[in-house]
């Protein structure tokens, strides 16, 4: 008898949980059948009439059947909450590709990127960055550098004049010379800057570009040292399977002298219209520090040796980016200063 | 320097592709820009005779001719040119040719009658008159058989024909190597780079019998700037076309032939690299050569025709009574040979470089000779030079040359020697080369090893020492055979302090959000109007250039702000809609009494756009400070007597300046109306102008951690009413002062003026959060501090908002 009411109630409470559908019925439902006046309490308070056989049996399926129902309400209520957790999901469904709300980042001109580029290379390798003065004395800007002032060489150099003594430098080896006289072997130290040149503006020059040179001295410094810079120097700023060449040239203020190509990146070396059919593209002067520079400065030619090197940062900008008319670095419109 | 690659045959020979050539001899230091070979683009075009002329049936002036070229039967072809009536030699474009500029010719019909190709012009092979002076200009190139030159061969190939196949190469010569601007020097170049002997013999003439003294004589008054001075004279001289060999060189080397005199000269200038004068002695009065400095206020008129006046630092050659030639330089005005000169002078000299060059720019003209004599020339060179000349004279019939000559020769004759020391120049390039390879490489340069030194060629004038004699054996050892290595020893690097503040103040206008410009250090002094500086300005003082491109890029700029005005300009008149810019660059300011200006950097910031206003400007220049260490500063309106001397650039109410200890570090506000209508700008925009080492003066970098507090802050609100005369900051700073040492914050947050308010007042509200750190504030400490801000802004004559 109990036994089928037992079992009848465990059957109506399944039923009735199924078509439960939120928490409050649910907490009726559980009241209804367990709670101290619900139904399966009712049947337990009529165990007294039972038989000593009987009681034990019968209240162990009457335990049974609570664990049951406790259990159904337990899967029921976590049915009802990831029910509930998917509709609430599916009604914040967003359209993902309406557009972000942006923090503007500012953007680094194309000539400091790069020029970052080319400190950070050099700090780790060991160089010291200087700065000097960009309006400069023709002794730092020439004389220093093996370039008396009837030498051929200045015509390759045209100068902006500020008067017969004073000139807007035309490189930054200025820099180099101040920094030989004020400090002692060992040296290594790259001086980028802005220099002058009475270039008129087109697509390939301008009267203010950028240089940035590179001076190394100490004892036993060799041509081969050279060489190897400037070959990590570009396998850093280009990748690995860059090629570059040395080429003898001349310098007054360093002797053997040398112009660096770097293999061009459009044909291989073949030769097309980007190299001028050379196969080369022109990137930077270097040699082994001229004796008499070193002299000047106070460095003994027979102790020391060293090499300098001077690339346009400009050209390598360009090159980068596939800039083709150099205005463009100084126009500073939005639309281009975007792009990096 | 163009090359004829026919002359270096004369002199070398080379087995080699002209690319290879062109290639290897670059890399061992004569670098070639270009090379273009002659006629290249003319095919298919032969030498051919014209057996008969016939009128053509439907036209004037078209005729018809029978051509042979050399296949058996004959072609037709029908021309219109005059001046062919049969039995000429002419070059035949046949069916099927192309001539330059990519004109292709194809049999056709002309007026009804077949005609199989075109009898050509000299223009249409792309050769002038210059060329071939017996040819003319319009009309059909009929060709003569000149002398010394063999007879043509019908059907061969016209270029063949008539020496129009040689290939000019252009080299970039440094200014270091005057020999190679030579066809002799870069022969001596290509015989050690490829490995192959140089043939150069020493020129030598016989002469007719005749006392050269007789005719002229030669005085060098200043021997340093002229350390030889050599002469020859030819008499009976006969003007008139070079052969053509020698046109065809100098054609190749980018010069025309003019006659056979001058085109000697012209000749022996690039086979030797030696420039010389031909004087007609008809027009050396006195018949006498004097060499000296010019006289103040001596005139010449020049070659070209112009007046110029001399300076007494110039060197001029002179007869008698006047200048004839300025030394190496140019000659005067009747100096040159004339159709009619019978006996001429050949001058070879060696003038002193510097002086020519300081000359040369001085009158400027810079010639062909003066670009060569100013890179210093080699007196032993001279001579063989001018004997070459005579040479080429017999050899041309041009004249007759005494066999006496004057040389006054005052130079240096003892050879330079330099030490030559393997195993340094090893230790110097970091290679290994056997000693015998420098010596090998050394000596096809001319050198000669004796006792540890080597002697030096005396046409290199550019060696000096053991670094030269290293590059000597580098550049044909190979650049690119050096073994890269890696520079021993150890180096540490670090920033300096301001490098790393620069590079922190960087990272922070990024992460503001504006974009880096970059431009020009020079400005146009009208910038200083466009900005409103007044006339007596100190930033008006500048640093000039004396030989600027033009005005716009005429001073140094003393300010940093126009820059950024004209770029805010461009980017609206571009209509971008919105502009955030920086950049970080010099001002160049002129110091008294000190010879290079100071060069302080300034970071300038410009704004525009919908939604930035005045308080973005100062929002990011209180964002900035404060990542750059600096706190605490004050911020004032600027007044008329500001530090900074661009106040009347802005809006006299709407800029400020920024304070820390006294030192000014920056300026910011509203572009004045003036300013944006001077720069055309159609909307309010904003700059301002941080002094960077300013700052960095006064900023704290090291921070130190402070614990987190324990106790809850006390915030109360407070809101005033004051007159709208007084600024917030004052109001700020009272209360700062009057909470003490309890404050955490106090932040404004609203400003009302309107109805409720009087006039002439406005009603300002502050939050105030006050903790304390040893326990929670208690409502009486709270009050009591309330209190006496209350006080304190009374004295500003603010009262609470009722």
């Amino acid at each position: 008898m109990l036994k089928e009411a037992l079992e009848k109630i465990e059957e109506q409470a399944g039923a009735e949980l199924a078509s439960v559908s939120d928490a409050k019925q649910l907490e009726e439902i559980r009241v209804k059948f367990l709670g101290k006046k619900g139904e399966l309490t009712a049947i337990l308070k009529q165990m007294g009439g039972l038989s000593a056989e009987e009681r034990p049996v019968i209240g162990q399926l009457a335990n049974k059947v609570r664990a049951d129902i406790e259990e159904k309400i337990e899967k029921r209520k976590n049915e009802l909450k990831d029910e509930l957790l998917s509709k609430k999901l599916r009604e914040e469904v967003l359209d993902v590709t309406l557009p972000g709300k942006t923090r503007k980042i500012g953007k680094l001109h194309p000539l400091t990127t790069v020029l970052n580029e080319v400190k950070d290379i050099f700090v780790g390798m060991g160089f010291d960055i200087v700065d000097g003065p960009e309006v400069e004395t023709d002794h730092y800007c020439f004389e220093a550098l093996n370039m008396p002032k009837s030498h051929p060489a200045r015509d390759t150099q045209d100068t902006f004049y500020i008067n017969e003594n004073v000139v807007l430098r035309t490189q930054t080896s200025s820099v180099q010379i101040r920094t030989m006289e004020n400090r002692k072997p060992p040296i290594r130290i790259i001086s980028p800057g802005r220099v002058y040149r009475c270039d008129t503006v087109d697509a390939t020059h301008s009267p203010l570009f950028h240089q940035i040179e590179g001076l190394v001295i100490d004892k036993g410094i060799t041509m081969a040292d050279l060489c190897g810079t400037l070959e990590l120097l570009m396998k850093r700023l280009y990748g690995d399977d860059c090629k570059i060449r040395l080429r003898p040239h001349h310098f007054p203020y360093t002797e053997p002298s040398a112009e660096v190509d770097v293999m061009c990146y459009n044909c291989n070396g073949e030769g097309c219209s980007l190299c001028k059919n050379e196969g080369y593209i022109e990137l930077l002067g270097a040699g082994m520090v001229h004796p008499k520079v070193l002299e000047g400065c106070g460095i003994d030619p027979n102790e020391y040796s060293g090499f300098a090197f001077g690339v346009g940062l400009e050209r390598i900008v360009m090159r980068r980016f596939g800039i083709t008319d150099m205005r463009m670095l100084y126009e500073n419109d939005l639309r281009f200063l975007e792009q990096f | 320097m163009d090359l004829s690659m026919k002359w270096l045959g004369d002199y070398v020979k080379v087995d080699e592709p002209i690319k290879k050539f062109c290639y290897d001899i670059t890399m061992s230091g004569s670098k070639v820009e270009r090379y273009e070979t002659e006629g290249e683009e003319i095919t298919n075009v032969v030498v051919g005779k014209v057996l008969s002329v016939e009128p053509h049936q439907d036209s004037d002036h078209l005729v018809v001719c029978q051509v042979d070229v050399g296949k058996g039967e004959p072609i037709q072809i029908v021309t219109g040119a005059a001046n062919i009536h049969g039995g000429e030699i002419v070059p035949v474009a046949l069916d099927g040719s192309t001539l330059p500029k990519g004109i292709k010719i194809k049999k056709g019909k002309l007026r009804g009658v077949e005609s199989n190709g075109m009898l050509c012009s000299l223009g249409e092979l792309g050769l002038t008159v210059h060329d071939f002076p017996y040819a003319i200009e319009d009309g059909i190139f009929v060709l003569e058989t000149e002398e010394g030159c063999e007879e043509f061969t019908l059907g061969q190939d016209i270029r063949e024909a008539i020496g129009f196949n040689d290939t000019s190469v252009e080299f970039e010569i440094t200014s270091n190597r005057p020999d190679c601007m030579s066809v002799i020097g870069l022969a001596r170049e290509a015989a050690v780079t490829f490995g192959v002997p140089l043939n150069v013999k020493a020129p030598s003439y016989k002469g007719v019998d005749g006392d050269i003294t007789k005719d002229l004589s030669v005085e060098v008054k200043n021997t340093k700037l002229c350390n030889r001075y050599a002469a020859a004279v030819v008499k009976n001289v006969k003007i008139k076309t070079s052969p053509l060999w020698m046109r065809e060189r100098l054609r190749a080397c980018g010069v025309r032939p003019i006659n056979n005199l001058v085109d000697i000269t012209n000749y022996v200038m690039l086979e030797y690299g030696h420039p010389m004068h031909a004087f007609d002695l008809r027009y050396v009065e006195g018949n006498s050569i004097v060499v000296r400095n010019a006289e103040k206020g001596e005139k010449i008129t020049t070659l070209d025709g112009i007046e110029r006046e001399l300076s007494e630092e110039m060197l001029v050659i002179c007869d008698a009574k006047k200048p004839v030639a300025v030394a190496g330089v140019m000659g005067g005005e009747y100096s040159g040979i004339m159709d009619d000169t019978t006996t001429v002078v050949f001058e070879a000299a060696c003038f002193d470089g510097a002086s020519v060059r300081t000359t040369a720019k001085k009158l400027g003209m810079r010639t062909d000779a003066s670009s060569r004599f100013e890179k210093g020339l080699d007196a032993k060179n001279c001579y063989d030079a001018l004997m070459r000349a005579c040479e080429l004279v017999e050899m041309l019939g041009a004249g007759e040359v005494l066999n006496t000559t004057i040389d006054c020769d005052y130079s240096d004759k003892a050879p330079k020697t330099v030490k030559f020391d393997s195993e340094w120049i090893n230790k110097f390039l970091g290679t290994d080369i056997p000693e015998s390879d420098m010596v090998k490489y050394l000596n096809d340069l001319g050198f000669e090893i004796k006792d540890g030194n080597a002697v030096v060629p005396n046409w290199r004038i550019d060696i000096e020492c053991g670094s030269d004699l290293a590059e000597e054996v580098a550049r044909i050892y190979g650049y690119n055979n050096i073994t890269p290595t890696i520079i021993k020893g150890v180096a540490n690097a670090k920033l300096t302090p301001a490098q790393k503040y620069a590079k922190k103040l960087e990272n922070t206008m990024l992460a503001i959000g504006c974009n880096e410009i970059a431009t020009y250090s020079f400005i146009s002094p009208k910038y200083f109007d466009k900005i409103r500086l007044p006339e007596n300005s100190a930033l008006r003082k500048t640093v000039v250039i004396t030989n600027p491109l033009g005005e716009d890029t005429s001073v140094m700029r003393t300010t940093a702000i126009p820059s950024m005005c004209e770029v805010l300009a461009r980017n609206y008149n571009y209509r971008n809609a919105e502009a955030m810019l920086y950049e970080i660059g010099n001002e160049y300011i002129p110091v008294e009494g000190q010879e290079l200006p100071d060069e302080p950097s300034r970071l300038t910031i410009g704004m525009y756009g919908a939604d930035i206003d005045f308080f973005d400007m100062k929002g990011a220049v209180d964002e900035i400070l404060s990542e750059m260490g600096i706190y605490d500063y004050d911020i004032a309106a600027c007044t008329d007597d500001s530090v900074f001397g661009e106040a009347t650039a802005f809006h006299p109410g709407r800029c400020a300046v920024v304070t820390k200890n006294g030192v000014a570090i920056a300026i910011f506000g509203e572009l004045h109306p003036e300013t944006l209508e001077n720069y055309e700008i159609g909307v309010k925009a904003y700059v301002a102008k941080l002094n960077v080492p300013e700052m960095m003066s006064v900023s704290e970098t090291e921070k130190t951690y402070k614990p987190l507090p324990k106790f809850p802050a006390t915030t109360r609100d407070l809101s005033v009413v004051c007159d709208d005369t007084i600024p917030v900051a004052t109001l700020e700073k009272a209360i700062k002062k009057a909470v003490g040492n309890t404050l955490e914050k106090v932040t404004l947050f609203d400003v009302y003026k309107g109805s409720q308010i009087t006039e002439g007042k406005k009603s300002v509200s502050f939050s105030i959060s006050m903790r304390s750190h040893d326990g929670t504030l208690t409502d009486e400490q709270a009050d009591a501090a309330m209190k006496r801000v209350l006080k304190a802004l009374a004295e500003f004559g603010a009262e609470i908002r009722a």
